[in-house]
């Protein structure tokens, strides 16, 4: 089995994952309640979407 | 070879993959909404849509096709007495899938996969091509009355057609909203819409009235049932 040769150094190591960014999410504003939200999904501070109401996608700081 | 089905896999191996959507769609006919997973409710769907075609089918032959998939008797009669007739003016698109937010111990993206059994709204383009019909008919029968006198009976009851129902005004000619009146009236549906109301900004008003109420006395009703027209109820 191939193995590496050489163990990889902090410096690649670092260099690597200096890379991996975090990307902002895209928001917009619930049309109901004026709170933000993903766009394509229920908002989750009132459960509203495109005129009709989803009680399962509220969510609260806490409760997933 | 053969084409790959659509989506992703489910489950640890194909038998349980096919039991996995046979329950979720057993569940989806039992109780008409399911949250589950995006994907699977993406692989849901056509399943779920071709259970519903045969329902509307729902001879004996289609019924014994949908028992292979849902086991309970039950469920599939719920399916073929209940589910079936509301879906008998939709052709195709049975079913809505809703995203909502992740799932919190495995941020995995969730979703309400439900059966739309409302009955299928009129849309806008063609509401304006009847309404387009309409007044042609009307034109057409205006200009009769004017080439001979036999027709004129006629002419009048075109007239009483656009007689305005009481407290009503009619419309500007651009189309705007006379002052002091904010409910719309639609004379082809015979149905109101108060302000900000869901098809409020695509109905076009025939007539105005300055609230539901006179909307109401005048014999229009509300747009897709009493609590969608409450007035002053936009949260």
């Amino acid at each position: 089995m191939a193995v590496p040769k050489r163990k990889t150094s902090r410096s690649n190591t670092r260099h690597r994952r200096a890379n991996w960014k975090a990307t902002p999410v895209t928001l917009t504003t619930c049309p109901q309640c004026k709170a933000p939200m993903q766009p394509h999904i229920a908002c989750p501070s009132c459960g509203s979407y495109n005129g009709r109401q989803y009680g399962v996608a509220e969510r609260t700081e806490h409760q997933g | 070879m053969p084409t790959p089905t659509k989506g992703p896999r489910l489950g640890g191996g194909p038998a349980h993959e096919r039991l996995i959507l046979a329950n979720l769609v057993t569940s989806l006919f039992e109780h008409d909404s399911i949250t589950t997973t995006e994907s699977k409710a993406k692989r849901l769907r056509p399943l779920a849509e071709r259970l519903i075609t045969f329902a509307k089918r729902g001879d004996l032959h289609a019924r014994r096709r949908v028992m292979t998939v849902v086991r309970d008797k039950g469920v599939v009669h719920r399916l073929f007495v209940e589910v079936a007739p509301d879906m008998a003016e939709r052709q195709g698109g049975y079913t809505r899938i809703t995203k909502i937010g992740a799932r919190k111990g495995d941020n995995a993206p969730m979703a309400v996969i439900e059966l739309v059994r409302e009955p299928v709204a009129k849309k806008a383009t063609v509401k304006e091509a009847e309404g387009a019909t309409k007044r042609a008919v009307k034109e057409s029968k205006a200009a009769e009355a004017e080439t001979s006198e036999a027709p004129a009976a006629e002419a009048t009851e075109a007239a009483a057609v656009v007689e305005l129902p009481k407290g009503a005004v009619a419309a500007n000619e651009d189309g705007s909203a006379p002052e002091g009146y904010s409910v719309k009236g639609n004379a082809d549906s015979g149905k109101y819409h108060v302000e900000g109301s869901q098809w409020y900004d695509q109905t076009e008003a025939e007539f105005w009235f300055a609230s539901a109420d006179d909307a109401k006395a005048a014999g229009f009703e509300p747009a897709g049932g009493e609590a969608k027209q409450a007035e002053g109820d936009d949260a």
